[in-house]
């Protein structure tokens, strides 16, 4: 592993995990649906920067773009699905707090 | 500029766009913090050359995905003035957590320092391009994408479908 090769991976070994942390911590800690679904987006941001950077530094880039592109259009089905479900709730309950659908019968 | 420090630089405004994603009270600037953090990305994925999949992510995660968030939010009610006062409140109290554990696990992260002496793979793939990769070798990957976005569409339809009056509400 060259010079650079190395100081460009110990500065994704600092940047990467904390923004994995702030995607988990909102998931984790909000009580409010549409900011679950922001957390889970910022934890796929990360996830996307993971393999974009597998991929250059095993030289092997389009095998990563192919992945990366794979990741979004299921990243994008995944928020357009959970945002009608989060309306059909917020039309229910007339609220977004995730407190409200904890005792869902059937 | 060099390289590094330009790395550097991404990297923190992705991070910290992704901070303010979390803790900015207002929906609708969390949302477009989001799609900061996204622009971030884009540039990023520009430095590890992967410009395909950087256009990709730029067009639909700072663009529909943006979108979609904003439609979500319009369509529902926003809160009142003393509710906004009262969650801002509580907000704080569970969100002033997240800076100091970034603060100390980005200080860890600097302080240990992590063997470096492992060996990467080599380049199997030089005379391959990306549309090789996509259309040849990754062709499962295609029907799954073609398959999840069915899928959705199928959710999105049953999401919206409009009941008749005589159909039994949940």
């Amino acid at each position: 592993m060259t010079q650079e090769t190395a100081q460009l991976l110990r500065l994704y070994i600092v940047f990467l995990p904390l923004i994995f942390v702030a995607g988990f911590y909102c998931v984790i800690t909000t009580r409010n649906l549409i900011r679950t679904l922001l957390g889970l987006e910022i934890l796929t941001k990360a996830v996307t920067l993971m393999l974009a950077l597998a991929g250059y530094l095993t030289g092997r880039t389009a095998m990563s773009q192919a992945l990366i592109i794979t990741l979004i259009v299921i990243e994008v089905v995944v928020i357009a699905v959970a945002a009608g479900v989060v309306l059909n709730i917020f039309r229910h309950n007339n609220s977004l707090d995730a407190r409200n659908i904890r005792s869902l019968k059937g | 500029m060099n390289g590094l420090t330009l790395d550097i630089f991404l990297l923190a405004m992705m991070t910290a766009a992704a901070v303010w994603t979390v803790m900015r009270g207002s929906l609708l600037r969390a949302v477009i913090a989001l799609a900061l953090t996204s622009i971030a990305l884009t540039a990023v994925m520009f430095r590890l050359k992967a410009p395909i999949a950087a256009v990709f992510e730029l067009s639909v995660c700072a663009g529909l995905i943006t979108v979609v968030f904003m439609s979500t939010i319009a369509l529902t009610k926003p809160l009142t003035h003393k509710e906004t006062l009262d969650y801002t409140k509580t907000r704080m109290k569970r969100f002033w957590l997240l800076p100091v554990i970034m603060a100390l696990l980005g200080s860890a992260l600097l302080y240990f320092t992590i063997p470096m002496d492992f060996n990467l793979a080599a380049p199997l793939e030089t005379a391959k391009n990306f549309r090789n990769i996509l259309w040849e070798e990754r062709q499962f990957d295609l029907i799954g994408q073609i398959l999840v976005i069915l899928a959705g569409i199928f959710g999105v339809v049953v999401l919206f479908k409009e009941r008749s009056k005589d159909e039994p509400q949940d």
